[in-house]
């Protein structure tokens, strides 16, 4: 595999019978950070499930580094305190479910079971997993749904401080999030 | 692959849900005397099969709760990108689920013998066939859960799809408590159950994968 963190090349994605997008080449480097954009259902959270491995390609290539995937469900346990289910993912990660917390500012709701959590506090959660999880790659789609301002700015943060340290981001997103110096892919 | 088995059992514990199959079983096992009459002898006579007939719709129960749930929420998704294969997913909720269900279900089959008037001996033979069968009953319940996740209002396609399939199991279980094992019953159990287990992980895993699309 090259030194690229995700690479696809003249990637076709069918869904439903319905060919999403054809041809398509993307190659993300360590420190990269690539916007997805386009109009509703032209296939960007495919692309993003395409590049996690959930999907395969109708035509085409695509390698990928270990990644980490968030996107609108949030696959943790219910019933559980949201320590304890962060803690779940963390022991097959081997990251730390507190640091993801504290980045996030859910510290002080470790105890709470997860089903009392409100939207944005889900989000967050789906990122603190992201955190803990210590993949080069990062695959969010809509990272920033149901994000407050605070919640806006520690994301731009995470991303900021992941690129830092070599990780590779693809990103689909209709709010700004807050990244620099990206590039951008324009589904269509 | 322990973590996934130990996180099954708790999501059998936390609730009881692993009491709900336990109660039905015994629920089925009490109304059956209620059924033929109090009639002692009839009921030791039929009453291992009435309890194996118990134990596979027992087995019914738990098949909305073993994958939907975990597909919903994005959990298997989230297991897939971590580089798990959906084979081994399945495999250790196989094993979960039977942790769950065959051993409470055979110390559920003492009370339940109890209200059949079994004698000691055919009790034995029951506890042995529930020992070698539940592992097959448990695979057919993952097998039938996986390939009916994310269709509404799956349950009565569900038993239509798995009743069938538990056939083999109910007559070699059955015919284990009748005949002891003279005619080879054990090992036909154990074969039918062998087979079950031995495919239901891929049958899962191609279910779980092909409701990705």
């Amino acid at each position: 595999m090259s030194s690229h963190l995700l690479a696809m090349e003249k990637v076709t994605l069918d869904r439903g019978g319905r060919r999403l997008f054809e041809g398509l080449d993307l190659a993300l480097g360590a420190g990269d950070a690539v916007l997805v954009t386009g109009p509703n259902g032209v296939g960007k959270s495919s692309l993003l499930r395409l590049a996690a491995g959930l999907l395969t390609p109708a035509a085409g290539r695509v390698d990928r580094a270990p990644a980490a995937l968030v996107d609108e469900h949030l696959a943790l346990d219910e019933r559980l305190p949201l320590g304890r289910a962060l803690a779940f993912w963390a022991s097959l990660d081997g990251g730390d479910p507190a640091r993801g917390m504290a980045d996030m500012g859910l510290s002080h709701l470790a105890d709470v079971p997860v089903r009392m959590l409100s939207t944005g506090q889900r989000k967050r959660a789906a990122l603190a997993r992201l955190i803990a999880s210590d993949r080069p790659l990062w695959l969010l789609d809509e990272p920033a749904n149901g994000l407050d301002t605070d919640g806006l700015n520690r994301l731009a943060g995470i991303l900021a401080a992941a690129r830092r340290s070599g990780r590779a981001i693809l990103v689909a997103s209709h709010q700004p999030i807050g990244l620099d110096d990206h590039r951008t892919a324009a589904l269509a | 692959m322990i973590t996934l088995i130990v996180r099954e059992l708790r999501l059998a514990w936390s609730g009881g849900a692993f009491l709900l199959p336990l109660l039905f079983f015994l629920l089925v096992a009490t109304l059956f005397p209620f059924a033929v009459g109090p009639d002692g002898p009839l009921l030791a006579r039929t009453g291992g099969g009435a309890l194996w007939m118990a134990a596979l719709l027992a087995a019914l129960l738990p098949i909305d709760r073993l994958v939907e749930p975990d597909r919903a929420a994005g959990v298997l998704d989230q297991l897939a990108v971590r580089g798990l294969s959906e084979e081994g997913i399945a495999f250790a909720k196989l094993a979960g689920h039977w942790l769950s269900f065959g051993p409470p279900l055979m110390l559920a089959a003492l009370p339940g013998a109890a209200l059949m008037k079994l004698p000691g001996d055919v009790l034995l033979r029951v506890e042995l066939g529930l020992l070698v069968g539940t592992p097959g009953l448990a695979a057919l319940t993952l097998g039938v859960a996986a390939l009916t996740a994310g269709l509404r209002r799956s349950g009565a396609l569900a038993g239509l799809l798995m009743l069938p399939l538990a056939v083999p199991l109910l007559i070699f279980g059955a015919g284990l408590v009748e005949r002891g094992d003279r005619d080879g019953a054990l090992q036909l159990l154990a074969a039918v159950s062998l087979l079950l287990v031995a495919g239901a992980p891929f049958v899962a895993g191609s279910a779980i994968r092909a409701a990705r699309d």
